[in-house]
Formats: structure tokens, sequence, C-alpha cells
């Protein structure tokens, strides 16, 4: 089981199951379809699995559609490195997306949303 | 350093001299083995680095100290560097690995960096050693200098190179009376031809500074033990004597080997490095100033930095780098003067000159030609395309094919996006020169003074102009030239590594992928050991291209490392849909494909129908999850819109129905389009058939573009109609259809086999030439042949993605996890 910390986020929401850790490709991404907004899921080389709001800080872009490498991913439209870890910017970049804890069980992936 | 640090495994490193170069080294370090040493720096100067090469504007009142700071003690202590300011080292114990400072402080070490800088050159004259005679080296002098004209009075500078005009041309502007005292018969021998350097003269002349050249320093008179004349011996023999509250020795400098002498490392006039900056110890590196490097020592920042990633590099134990000595190039830091000179530019035997001479407008140009390849350049007046000339010849690019415009500058500068303009200097700081990200001018200056930014990549990190498609690179560049002055270097292009992940160019990775048969991306990185563990954005894609052209039917391609529209087959738009454009063969449809496309826009409520410049329709705002099934049903193969391949062959109508055709260029268009399509390239690739000289398709703005003639077809190559407009370049003129068909492919196959990737044709053919393609694809029938084979190998039995994906029943790569 790995837990990623989430970067602050103070909630009561529950830890819902979203698929398999193999439905993700390696150095790829699904989209998670939430009310609030899409979120992506990515599963970096080393089979860590990270969850993102799908919106670059820039200008919005889906990151899910983006190139993952280590524990980055460039976004698709103007390619800013974001951390998978954090959901910030890469400097000199400037800026964060929301991140949310993720938990693997028995290879299911859980989000807390 | 104390025991819970000596007991911690990480060897140690010890920088002696707090300098540009030294501190540069450890930057370079820190991005790519940031653990692996516990680093110790000791600093003879009581400042944290500083830009030296920016204390003329700060002599002259245009910067301030603070404004010139490079890295602060914060970023020492955030590195967790330990810093020594204002300890002189006095002994290496090189047995022992260990350096002792003028305070007793001693530091260990497992590998030593020497960074000692040079010393000024002081005249062995009588008076050398009197109050107010100064060198110019440091913060210290400067701050002397300042202090000095606060006076006012008389200032002699000893020396009319570089140095000595910004010293002498500071301490005017603060209001002193200043002669230069110069021993040549003109000023900046070293840099400029006699021509150049009158102009300079007559110029700096206007500015109040008076000369005395052909002059030779004979004493420093003094009163009170302070200066107050300075007696000269003319070239005619007679003495003069100038009054003097201020004698600045500006004649040169010499590597500080001092320390090196006195712990018996190997030098000869700097400290003895090899290639990978090394002394004779192999515990002890050495770069900067200091150092003699194949017989060479370099007074300018942009070698020093050279230096830098190279012995970064090896500290950091990868191995790879070599420094090979560097071509340096020199402008001068006197505001509104502007003057740039790089290379040879004495000529002599076997060489030319081209020489643009406008005495009235105060432009001097003179370049310097062997075996057609520029090996120096003289600006004056006019310098904003001395990065571009320095460039070429740093390349050692042959110039036989721009020869003729050649003086003319780099004429593509500022083609779209910044309102034409073309010379950085007379933009206002408010005019935007970067149009794709809205950077103007002003941001650009104010990011590389503050942020301490010396190449074009750093500026487009910090500020982002330049990096989207690049037209006003050459803008950037000039005012990174003119902000920086002499620290500015041009790119490397030719031993540019891929990107931050390997140490290795394009060509060395291609290479690697032929010669030892690597089939995956997995095992290209392994074998040639990259540092990260999957690389990056730019790096992936790149490899997997090479690996494709190199070994099709072969390769294992990655999808994960492909750019997100060569996944999903389609372009990404800025609100996160998709454009599908179908393929129509030479711009050629019919009723029935009207009908399908008019049907699948209404059952997927596609927002925008648009006709492109391809002559292609493009169907924008697809939901990604529709892709798969909007294929099927439109039931057209794909065109390719989305991918670095071949997009599309434009043509006009021809000799079918157009009265003045000569050719059957529809026909033609389609035979091209069939033959290429699927044809993934380094860059995207456009054709074009026109079917008389009319050229009504456009073909000279084309990577291939094909004109139909009474006796056959003229062909073009690449041209671009794009972020710079290219003209195509006239290739050959063939009979036949099947020798069009050949002719292209055999130039599309050399293009994808010798291209970086993301390269277009133009970039290709400026690159590496004309006369070289005509040899491989006109000349020599055989390497056509060859090239045309493979390409037509590559292309066989591929598989339209399009068809493949609609057909499958499971694509989870298009469709959402539901909640």
């Amino acid at each position: 089981m790995n837990v990623n910390a989430s970067a602050g986020v103070a909630t009561t929401s529950k830890w819902r199951s979203v698929c398999a850790v193999t439905d993700i490709p390696r150095l790829g991404a699904r989209v998670l379809r939430t009310d609030d907004g899409d979120v992506a899921v990515f599963r970096a080389e080393d089979d860590t699995v990270f969850a993102l709001a799908d919106k670059c800080p820039h200008k919005g872009g889906p990151l899910s559609q983006g190139i993952v490498h280590g524990h980055k991913v460039a976004c698709p439209l103007h390619n800013w490195s974001i951390g998978l870890e954090d959901g910030c910017a890469i400097a000199p970049d400037e800026g964060c997306t929301r991140s949310y804890p993720v938990r693997i069980e028995a290879g299911v992936v859980y989000l807390q949303l | 350093m104390n025991m819970a640090e000596s007991k911690n495994m990480r060897r140690r490193l010890v920088l002696v001299g707090n300098g540009m170069a030294g501190v540069k080294t450890l930057e370079e370090l820190m991005k790519i083995a940031p653990d692996t040493y516990d680093i110790t720096v000791f600093g003879a100067e009581p400042h944290a680095n500083y830009n030296r090469i920016l204390l003329s504007p700060v002599l002259a009142g245009e910067m301030t100290l603070s404004d010139i700071m490079l890295n602060d003690e914060a970023w020492y202590a955030g590195h967790g560097i330990h810093l020594h300011l204002g300890k002189r080292i006095v002994r290496i114990d090189r047995r022992a690995k260990r350096v002792i400072a003028d305070d007793g402080t001693v530091a260990d070490y497992d590998r030593l960096l020497l960074a000692t800088g040079s010393n000024p050159f002081m005249l062995p004259v009588p008076g050398a050693a009197l109050g107010g005679v100064i060198s110019y080296r440091d913060i210290a002098d400067t701050e002397a200098m300042i202090a000095a004209s606060s006076t006012g009075g008389h200032a002699i500078v000893i020396g009319g190179g570089l140095l000595g005009l910004e010293a002498a041309n500071g301490l005017r502007l603060r209001g002193m009376d200043v002669t230069v005292v110069h021993l040549m018969p003109w000023l900046m021998e070293r840099q400029l031809d006699r021509t150049a350097s009158g102009m300079l003269q007559r110029s700096l002349e206007e500015r109040g500074l008076a000369f005395a050249l052909e002059a030779q320093t004979q004493e420093i008179v003094g009163r009170d033990g302070r200066v107050a004349a300075i007696r000269l011996k003319r070239s005619d023999g007679s003495i003069d004597e100038l009054p003097a509250d201020l004698v600045v020795m500006a004649v040169g400098i010499r590597p500080n080997t001092t320390l090196a002498e006195s712990c018996g490392l190997h030098c000869n006039r700097g400290i003895v490095v090899n290639d990978t900056l090394q002394t004779f110890d192999p515990a002890v590196y050495a770069v900067g100033e200091c150092v003699s490097h194949r017989g060479a020592s370099y007074g300018l920042v942009a070698p020093l930095f050279e230096m830098a990633k190279v012995c970064a590099n090896h500290l950091a134990q990868y191995g790879i780098g070599r420094y090979q000595g560097s071509v340096t190039s020199t402008k001068l830091k006197v505001t509104g003067i502007d003057l740039f000179s790089g290379g040879d530019f004495s000529g002599g035997e076997g060489t030319e000159e081209i020489v643009l001479q406008d005495a009235m407008g105060g432009i001097y140009k003179k370049l310097v030609i062997r075996d057609e390849r520029i090996i120096g350049s003289v600006l004056y007046g006019d310098t904003a395309d001395g990065a571009w000339y320095f460039q070429l010849m740093r390349d050692r690019q042959s110039i036989a094919e721009i020869r003729d415009h050649l003086m003319f500058g780099q004429n593509h500068l500022g083609n779209t996006g910044h309102q034409g303009e073309t010379r950085a200097a007379s933009m206002a700081d408010s005019a935007e020169v970067c149009g794709c990200n809205g950077v103007c001018k002003g941001a650009i200056v104010k990011a590389i003074t503050e942020k301490g930014l010396f190449t074009l990549d750093d500026v487009r990190k910090h500020t982002k102009a330049s990096s989207s498609c690049g037209s006003c690179t050459g803008l950037v560049e000039q005012i990174l030239a003119s902000t920086v002055g002499g620290a500015y270097q041009p790119a490397d292009t030719t031993n540019k590594p891929m990107c931050g992940c390997t140490d290795l160019t394009h060509e060395t990775v291609r290479a690697a992928i032929v010669e030892r048969h690597l089939l995956s991306i997995p095992v290209v990185m392994r074998t040639l050991e990259w540092r990260t563990p999957n690389g990056c954005a730019s790096c992936r894609p790149a490899l997997n291209y090479y690996l494709l052209c190199a070994w099709p039917k072969e390769f294992t391609d990655d999808p994960q490392s492909r750019f997100i529209n060569e996944r999903a087959h389609a372009n990404i738009q800025k609100d996160g849909t998709f454009s599908v454009v179908p393929r129509m063969f030479g711009g050629v449809t019919n009723s029935s494909e009207l009908r399908r496309i008019a049907d699948v826009v209404d059952k997927y409520r596609i927002p925008t129908v648009k006709v492109t410049g391809g002559q292609r329709i493009d169907l924008l705002g697809v939901k990604k999850a529709d892709l798969p099934d909007v294929w099927r049903e439109l039931d057209m193969p794909s065109g390719h819109a989305y991918a670095k391949a071949l997009r599309t062959v434009k043509t006009c109508v021809g000799s079918e129905w157009c009265r003045f055709g000569v050719q059957d260029s529809t026909q033609m268009g389609i035979d091209l389009e069939k033959m290429l399509w699927k044809m993934y390239s380094p860059h995207k690739v456009k054709l074009a058939v026109s079917g008389c000289p009319r050229n009504c398709a456009e073909s000279g703005i084309k990577d291939v573009g094909v004109i139909g003639v009474d006796s056959g077809w003229e062909l073009y190559v690449a041209g671009n109609g794009g972020i710079k407009t290219e003209v195509a370049q006239f290739l050959c003129k063939v009979a036949t259809r099947e020798e069009v068909l050949e002719y292209t492919g055999a130039f599309l196959q050399l293009y994808r086999e010798e291209a970086r990737y993301l390269d277009r044709t133009v970039h290709y053919v400026q690159r590496v030439g004309m006369e070289h393609v005509k040899a491989r694809v006109v000349v020599d029938a055989a390497s056509r042949g060859d090239l045309y084979r493979r390409l037509l190998f590559a292309l066989q039995d591929e598989r339209d993605p399009w068809v493949e994906i609609a057909a499958r029943t499971a694509r989870p790569e298009f469709e959402v996890l539901p909640l």
C-alpha cells in the first residue's frame, strides 16, 4: 500500500475506488469524471499512482493528455512541467493544481475525493 | 568540520575562488548531481558571487552593485554549501588533501577545484606603487574609482583595450577629464582592425575622451606619496607630462597561478589542464581564467561557462564531456557604441574579405572568409547580426549559397509577430518581442539582469520569449547579447546535447541506434546511460522517431512517448477537445464523402467545420471519446493533420481543366500523396504540385514543391510558408512521373534519416547545405535509389491508425473512468 500525502486538503470526503492500477497505462493517465470536474489519474513507471485536477495551472490544459516522465507530467498545450506529487509547476514556472490523496490496496486505486 | 558531517559518506569538494567560473561549475553540478558532494567554498573577496562582466556599467553609474550579484549568501546556505568569505587560501597540502586559509581555517577534500582567476598586470614603472594608482579588476577597484571621481580632476587610463576603454568611459561619465594612454598605434588592436578602431576612437572623442596613442608610460610622478602626473615617451621620441589624480592600469591580465605553483602543480603561464579540466593531480580540477588549456588562456566569460559545464560533468563522474577550446567574441559595453568582433579578422594568406563601409552612417562591417567559411568578423555601428555571423563561424557552415546577401544580415529575423522589427536595439522597452507569449523587450531585459541569465535557454525558461514558435529567437539573442555583452555566446548547435537527460547529441544517439541495433526506448536509455529514469517530454518523442526511422518493422513503438496528438490521432485544441481532418488525396473529394462528413457533423454535434490551408476539411471540437466512432462513420483515411508526418499534397487543377495547365498536377498530387501518406518524419511535411509556372498551388513554399513545365517537372525543396517564410530551392528538373516520385521520395528519406527531430526541411537543408542534398539525391543515382527503396520499405504495409482503432472493441485510452 502506498499513500501520497495530500497537499493540505482538509476534507471529510470519502475514499472511492476508481480502477485497477493496470487500467492505467504505465507513463500514462486516465481521466475520472467527477462532479467537481475531471481528475487525471497518473501511473509512473515505478507504478506509483497520482491524482491531480485535470487542469494545468497555466491555461487549464488537460494534464491527463501530457507526457509523463519521472514524477512529472508535461502539459500538452504549452509544455509546462507539473510535479505529480504536489500538482505544482516546476520552477521557474509558478502555479499549482489541486492534488488528491491516493491509496492502493490489492491492486485497486482509491482516491479521496 | 563536525563529527556528524565527517561521518557523512558524501565526498568532499572544496572550491578555491568564489568567482563566476567556480560558482558556475557548482551550479552545473547541482543541476546534474546535487547530492554527490559536501561542498566548501573559499573566496578572498568579502562578497558573494557577482557578475564581474558588469563592473563597467556599475562604474558608469548605469547599474548598482546589488544589480550584479549572481548568487547571494542565501543561495549557498540554501544548497548546504559552506561559504568562507574574505579568506584567502595560502597553502594546499596535496598529500593530506587539505587546504589552509590565511586565518588558519582548514578544509579537507576528496576533489579540489581551483578557480583562482587572474591578476591585473601592473606595469613595472617607477611610481607604480603610489597612492591613486589602481588596477581594474574587482568591486574594490570599482569602488576606488567611484570614490576618486567624486572630486573630479584628471584620470589617466593606461591601456586602450576593452577593459581600459570601459574604465575610461565610466570615469568620464562620472565627471573626470580622462586620457587613455596606449602603446599601440590603434585602440583594441587585438579585437579591431584599423578602420573600425578609428571609427571607435572618433566616437569616444565626441564623448570627451582624449587619447595618447603610440605612447609609452615611463614614470608615474608622485607628490606626498600620491600620484600627481604621468610621464610619456611619444613615438617621435619626445617626452610629455600629463597631470593625473588617478591612474588606472588596464594593460592586461595574468592567470593567477601562485597557489597552484606553490603546491607543485604543473603550470605554464596558467594551470595546465586537459580536456576534462583536470590538472596533473587527478584529484585537482581547475576552471576559469587561471587555466592554460591547449596552450590558451581565456579572459572572457563564455569560455569559462563552457569549461564549467564540462568540469561539472566530470566531478559528477559522468565522464562524457570534453572541453575543446573556445572561439571567442567581444562586445564593448559602452552604452551607445555598438561594436562586435569575433574570430580571426586579421586576414592573410588564403583569406578574402567582404567589407561594407558607410562612414557617414557610422557603419563598418568586415567578414573574413577562408574556404567558403567565415573565420572572423568585425562589426561597428550595426552589430545586430554579430551573433549570427558568430554562429556561422562556430558551426563552420558553408556560406557559398548565401554569400551574395550575407552582408545584409539574417533577413528572416522577425518575420512575423513583431511588427517586422529586426533590430532589437531600436525597439522601445514596451515593444512586443514575442508575439506568441506576449513578452515585451523590457520584460526580457529585466529578467536577464535581475536573474543573471546568460543563455537563450535561460531566457526562454524564465520569460517564455521565443519558446513557442521561435520566430523571435534572433531578436531575443540580440537583446541577450546587448544586455550581457561579452558574456553572451550563441548556443553551440553543433555539439548541443539532445536535452538535459544526456550529454550526447542527436547525431551521436542516432548513430548508436543504427550501429548497435537498438530497438526500444528503454534499451537506448540503458545503453547510452540516460541520466533520468525515463527521459523527458523532449527526448522521448525524438527517440521514438529515431527508432522508427532506423528500424521500421522491427522497433517497439512507445505510444506514451508520443505527443498526445499522435496518441489520439487527432489534434488537441485549447479546450481539450480534438479536431479531425480526413484525408482527401490531392484535395479531391466527391459527393458521397461530403455527405458522410455532413452526417457525422450533425450526429456528433461538431461545432465548427473549416477548410484548411492545405485544401482539406477540418472538423473542430470533437470529444475524445467520440473520435473512433467519428472515424468509422466518416469512412475516410486518416489525414495525419495531427502528426509529424506527411500532411497534405496541395494541387492546382492542372491540364485536365485549366486552359493554361501543361501537366496533370492533380493526378501527380494524388500519386505523391498515395505513396507518402503514413510517412512519419522529423517534423510535418507538406507538398504541393502546380500544373504550370503560374504556380497556383504555391509550390515555392513547401517542403517539396513540384511545378509542371511543358517538358516535364521542376522540383523545389526546403521551402516554408510558416513562421519564417522561406522560398524553396531548386533541386532538379525531371521528365517523367516515375522520376518525380523517386526524387521526391529520396529527398524525403534523406531528410528523415539526417534531420534532427523537430527540424523542418528548411532547417535541415540550411544545416547540411544544398550541395550535400544534390550530391545524394541528384548526382549519385545509386544513393538516390537506395534512399527511395528504404522509404518504400518503411511505408510498405503500414496501416491506417483510424481504421485500426475504430475496428477494436476495447479502446480504454479514449474512454473516461466512471465514478
